[in-house]
């Protein structure tokens, strides 16, 4: 067969299936683990599949739209999704200003300690959320370091985990710390994207900071904010490791986002409503992120 | 640029010292907190330093009395086999996608942003499913296998493969050398750095996995670090915070003595790609 194939062809040939063997790996692993997955899951909220069918699940029964129906007249499942958007809007924008503020301090305000600010404020970034949970469970106990450090000012601090009212605050404040790290590093990277000499050009012509921030650093910094946000959106949205620990989504389940209340389902073995809420939840996802894009790509 | 006034950089400094503080305060807790006993805790919850760093007792009951030698060795092997892996298929897939052109490589390189955007909470439990299906529920290797090629390491080394420049590889191309020689001998040692970051990304995610151990290691022998200490945070002694903050010293270290010395790696990893 090859005789007839000519010359020129043949290595091209070979780096086609060369290609389809490299990318195999990642193929195989992308099918079986989440284009699957993400199929199973969409067709199984259609179901009525329960934990006892985990082994045999084609032996389940199609039951419509019911599941969803179910799910999304769900008091919990409601309550929930509120939980997660208190999460995104507190959060989120917590997070951005403050690695905004300090890539802008680090990039623009000083000249020495620049790499040793960065590490410590980067820091936060790459700990283990399990660790960072327990020394947050300790430092936030009644008594604890917390609260101690707010009776040396003259204060007495609340029962930051057992009260449903200062729950929410605590465990926002652990994500804002291990999430601040990545926000500063992004946005540092698109500050030093910015020619030194439109600043220079803006203060001859005797543009005020305040105003040569406005004018001209937010506007340049787009990408990276656009970036950020969706980042910092899609994170906060899908919030599961700091309430798991901190408070298994209690008390009262204040904390309780719409992660953990699907993975409450799962743990209970109603199957088919955990999918059903976590296709809630990506179609949500999807839509935030698709008018996120549009409206920082239209400004 | 003009200097600032010094007062203002004053201030500046100031604060940026503040927030490093507060930033770092965590870390000065646990490390403190480690080697506290509980009596000590219980009776002066709000003192800083131990009163004696040589008290390691909190260290020695975590090895001796719960099992987290075990859990160090499943994680050094779940972590060791997912950079492996993760390196070996990520520069394969990062090449291909970058420098050979295939039909359908557009298609690939939905999937692998795809793969970076699905939330995974709508993933895990049909992934559950699957393991199952395998027989594999309770292994290591169900803890490896979704993670063997992570998106985000195809993503980065696909990013690195572009600044490759394409005439080296046309160049042993027209000398005859093979595609596989072409990869071996002109691209990998190209590619060094950006397979370190790679490395760096990987070993953090796979060291700092929490959701999908949780879910199928279901006994002590399989859990991971995260995974145990989870579980005693959350068991009878919930409230033995010696323990728990030597636990949380051992679940940290590693990655600690890492980024001290690569800390450009993790930076760049982070900078390069937005994503974690």
């Amino acid at each position: 067969m090859s005789r007839f194939v000519s010359w020129m062809q043949a290595p091209c040939r070979q780096r086609v299936s060369t290609a389809w063997l490299f990318i195999a790996p990642f193929m195989t692993i992308f099918v079986l683990f989440t284009a699957i997955p993400a199929v199973l899951a969409l067709i199984y909220s259609f179901t009525d599949i329960g934990v006892a069918d985990i082994r045999h699940p084609l032996d389940v029964d199609f039951v419509s739209f019911q599941t969803f129906a179910r799910v999304l007249t769900n008091p919990g499942f409601l309550k929930s999704i509120w939980t997660t958007a208190l999460f995104v809007v507190i959060g989120v924008p917590l997070t951005m200003i403050i690695g905004l503020a300090l890539a802008i301090g680090l990039n623009n305000g000083i000249t020495k300690l620049r790499a040793t600010y960065r590490a410590a404020f980067f820091l936060p970034v790459i700990t283990n959320i399990v660790a960072a949970a327990v020394i947050w469970q300790y430092a936030f106990t009644l008594s604890g370091p917390v609260n101690s450090i707010l009776a040396s000012i003259g204060t007495a601090g609340p029962n930051w985990l057992g009260d449903p009212r200062m729950a929410m605050p605590t465990v926002i404040m652990l994500a804002v710390w291990r999430n601040v790290g990545t926000c500063m590093v992004l946005f540092l990277a698109g500050l030093q994207a910015i020619p030194v000499d439109v600043y220079e050009a803006a203060k001859i012509d005797g543009a005020s900071a305040w105003r040569r921030f406005t004018a001209m650093t937010l506007p340049l910094l787009k990408p990276a904010t656009l970036l950020v946000t969706v980042l910092m959106t899609v994170s906060f949205m899908n919030i599961f490791d700091e309430p798991y620990l901190l408070t298994k989504g209690g008390p009262l389940s204040s904390t309780k986002s719409v992660a953990l209340w699907v993975y409450e389902q799962f743990g209970q073995g109603n199957i088919a409503p955990a999918m059903a809420g976590s296709y809630v939840m990506l179609a949500i996802v999807v839509v935030l992120g698709v008018l996120q894009l549009r409206l920082l790509r239209a400004r | 640029m003009d200097k600032p006034h010094p007062v203002v950089t004053a201030v500046l400094y100031g604060l940026l010292t503040l927030g490093a503080l507060i930033a770092l305060l965590p870390f000065a807790w646990v490390l403190f907190g480690a080697f506290k006993t509980q009596a000590e805790i219980m009776s002066a919850p709000g003192a800083w330093l131990p009163q004696n760093f040589g008290n390691v007792s909190n260290f020695i009951a975590l090895f001796a009395e719960r099992m987290f030698g075990r859990y160090m060795l499943n994680s050094l092997i779940v972590s060791s086999a997912t950079v492996v892996t993760n390196v070996l298929f990520a520069t394969m897939a990062g090449y291909a996608l970058a420098k050979l052109e295939f039909p359908g490589h557009k298609l690939v390189f939905a999937c692998v942003l795809t793969a970076m955007m699905v939330p995974y909470i709508a993933l895990f439990v049909p992934q559950f499913f699957i393991i199952v299906q395998m027989g594999l529920v309770n292994t290591l290797t169900a803890i490896v296998l979704p993670m063997a090629v992570m998106p985000i390491g195809v993503f980065i080394m696909r990013q690195f493969a572009d600044s490759v420049p394409t005439e080296l590889l046309e160049a042993a191309r027209i000398d005859g050398a093979g595609e596989f020689a072409i990869f071996f001998k002109i691209f990998l040692p190209l590619v060094g750095p950006a397979m370190a970051t790679v490395a760096i990304i990987t070993f953090l995610n796979s060291w700092n996995y929490f959701l999908w151990p949780l879910i199928v290691a279901q006994n002590q022998d399989t859990y991971t670090l995260p995974v145990g200490l989870a579980v005693a945070s959350q068991g009878a002694k919930s409230t033995d915070y010696g323990l728990l903050l030597a636990g949380a010293i051992v679940v940290l270290l590693p990655v600690l003595i890492l980024f001290l010395f690569l800390q450009k790696y993790f930076v760049q990893g982070i900078a390069g790609t937005g994503i974690k």
